[in-house]
């Protein structure tokens, strides 16, 4: 029995680490039942694996048998692999185990279609509901809309599960026809939309009726591959844009793709993941997230794509050289925000701490500014006199010099000589 | 300068700002008496703490401030540092003498100090709500045993009981020999003897309940298969989980 369930879980778990959403936070659900489990407005990482990734969720695969054949996905028809299946009763037992125990936040449940995409959905949801109805289990759960489903099915799994997503896999449609012929955006727009309206629906509704239950609370979030096919980053960024303005969406994730097959559409096996890309791309969904940035001040045709070696606030900044050098100690709290070197905390406080006196840099340095690459953009009360002004290409040399970036020493990218 | 010597705890603490205001001498340093190193010239003050004069500052301090800056208060003390005294002691004479709102004087290094103190310490909770695992007894209790960085138990309480209220747990520190109960109905501390502490470490296989290992089992397994090791960072990892916290974690122990 416990041989059995231990190569199940090794074979599902595996297939399913591919998906990178681990996020448990913005749960509302209270523990008022005397059940288990009370769920952390801002989510709790309860381990990182080898690769840095944090481990929140139980994050599985109901089976990873699957009708389609994606050239992207390990668990497509064609590919030679284990194939195994959870029972319902199975993953419930894992979960709550896992979840006494402190390991989990809760568990995020995907699956490969089987049969058809009602059937799956019907399974998902048995799983949802023998939780929370019979086990009282309030902590996090993340289900996968099936794209395909009927409404009832996923109008009823909202009703359980604290998030749902759709992958969109690839971020443009043509990329997608290219590695997965039987796939198309529409079908993953359609019940983003569907639950999204819920949503509005039930909060609209809860405004008047106070008992009104919780229709997936955290909010929705989907995926995209990464390098794969040969999209640019301004393609990618303009289609996370549209989706987090037409479906509200709490995340869009980047996957950096991972050479999995041999299929000549795909890079090569053994090729490097395109992390830094990966990584310059979450700089910018913050920026555009956090920090007031419009997609196309920083990706537009004249740039479609992010420097590699500077992250796209500071390339934005040396690329508006007219705006700077601001006055820490005038200037507005969203042109603070601009400031490469200085994030929303540190804006924060020297609005609030500037009120009581000009500021100095030893106080800039100590509320948390990363001086030596914010002082060519700012000027403060004991700014040095400075009878020159360099050239953006001169202040990037001079930051590139003293910085040293984790992914300069593995920098593939080949050297343009002439 | 005067010393002003207290006994160490937050009622001293409060007591010293009272009497500080009764006197006005000018400025003054706190010191712990336990840890003081008297030098020959200095004049020294030592503060009885009162209950009823720290309940007056206390409530002063409520009325002044928004309830994350008591929080901040009450966390930067728990941290435990022998300078965080000090930096508290300034901090509340510097709002008591300021309209309100002073708090939001980060350019003050003793808002700021102590704003970076709490935060410390609130990470060292977050880190503990975060790391602890519990094992299964075979009495039906789940255990755990800590020894963090900061005093930060009595701020777990109340997360772990609004969690796990269908099954008796015990958190320990075993740093500072105190512990959190909890039997299904309310939240109380306990202190173990030595000989029973020890045990909480290296549990022997008989304490256990049976399943015990076999989850202990699958979740290093999990642990092992979510990882992509064509994206090996482990300065990341490491940075995110640090070592010393390795102890307690059930998927970082060698199997034997």
């Amino acid at each position: 029995m416990s041989e059995r369930i231990r190569e199940k879980l090794n074979i599902l778990a595996d297939a399913a680490k591919y998906d990178v959403s681990c996020s448990s936070s913005g749960g509302t659900r209270k523990n008022d039942n005397k059940g288990l489990g009370n769920s952390h407005a801002s989510g709790i990482c309860h381990t990182y694996t080898e690769d840095g990734r944090c481990v929140s969720l139980l994050k599985i695969l109901l089976t990873n048998h699957c009708i389609f054949d994606c050239a992207y996905c390990v668990s497509r028809k064609s590919n030679d692999i284990q194939r195994a299946a959870f029972t319902v009763e199975e993953v419930v037992e894992l979960t709550m185990n896992f979840y006494r125990r402190n390991f989990i936040e809760g568990l995020f449940l995907s699956s490969g279609i089987f049969k058809n995409a009602d059937f799956t959905m019907e399974r998902l949801l048995r799983v949802v509901k023998k939780l929370r109805l019979e086990e009282r289990f309030n902590g996090y759960i993340h289900l996968k809309t099936i794209p395909g489903a009927s409404e009832d099915l996923i109008r009823e799994a909202g009703m359980y599960a604290d998030r749902m997503s759709i992958n969109l896999e690839m971020p443009t449609e043509s990329g997608l026809k290219l590695l997965a012929p039987d796939k198309s955006h529409q079908e993953v727009i359609d019940p983003l939309g569907m639950v999204q309206r819920q949503i509005v629906q039930f909060k609209e509704e809860k405004k008047l009726i106070k008992s009104v239950p919780k229709f997936v609370p955290a909010g929705q979030s989907t995926q995209m591959v990464i390098g794969a096919t040969p999209e640019t980053d301004k393609d990618i960024m303009q289609t996370a844009d549209t989706f987090y303005k037409n479906f509200s969406l709490k995340r869009v994730y980047y996957s950096g793709y991972i050479p999995i097959s041999n299929d000549n559409r795909l890079p090569m096996l053994g090729s490097q993941p395109p992390l830094i890309r990966e990584n310059r791309l979450y700089q910018t969904d913050w920026l555009m997230r956090f920090y007031g940035f419009n997609v196309n001040e920083l990706l537009n045709d004249a740039n479609p794509h992010l420097d590699i070696d500077i992250d796209p606030k500071l390339s934005w900044a040396l690329r508006n050289m007219h705006y700077f050098p601001i006055d820490i100690n005038v200037a507005n709290y969203k042109m603070i925000l601009r400031v490469p070197g200085i994030g929303v905390n540190s804006a924060k406080k020297i609005v609030q701490a500037r009120k009581f006196g000009k500021l100095r840099i030893d106080q800039l340095k100590k509320i948390g500014v990363a001086y030596n690459r914010a002082r060519h953009f700012i000027k403060c009360a004991d700014s040095p006199y400075q009878l020159k002004d360099y050239q953006s290409t001169q202040i990037k040399s001079f930051i590139l010099a003293e910085s040293q970036s984790k992914y300069l020493k593995h920098d593939t990218n080949q050297l343009i000589l002439f | 300068m005067q010393t002003y010597l207290f006994d160490g705890s937050m009622e001293g603490l409060l007591t010293a700002v009272f009497e500080w205001f009764e006197r006005k001498p000018g400025a003054v340093v706190l010191r712990n008496q336990a840890l003081h190193q008297p030098d020959a010239f200095e004049q020294c003050r030592a503060i009885i703490s009162s209950e009823q004069q720290a309940a007056r500052v206390w409530k002063g301090l409520q009325q002044r401030l928004e309830k994350g800056w008591i929080r901040r208060l009450t966390c930067a003390y728990l941290s435990e540092k022998p300078e965080v005294h000090e930096h508290l002691f300034q901090l509340i004479c510097y709002l008591f003498q300021n309209p309100p709102g002073a708090e939001m004087n980060y350019g003050n290094e003793h808002v700021l100090e102590v704003a970076q103190t709490a935060r410390k310490v609130e990470r060292e909770k977050h880190r503990m709500e975060a790391f602890i695992r519990f094992q299964h007894a075979a009495d039906g209790i789940f255990y755990c045993g800590i020894d963090p960085d900061f005093n930060v138990l009595p701020l777990l309480g109340k997360h772990f009981r609004n969690r796990y209220q269908d099954q008796q747990w015990i958190i320990y520190d075993l740093k500072r020999h105190y512990g959190l109960f909890f039997d299904l109905n309310t939240l109380e501390e306990i202190t173990m003897q030595r000989e029973e502490e020890s045990n909480l470490m290296n549990s022997k296989p008989d304490v256990l309940s049976e399943k015990e290992n076999l989850y202990a089992l699958l979740w290093k397994d999990y642990f092992k298969s979510t990882n992509i090791p064509a994206r090996k960072n482990t300065k990341l990892h490491v940075q995110h989980v640090p070592k010393r916290y390795w102890k307690y974690l059930t998927e970082k122990q060698v199997e034997i």
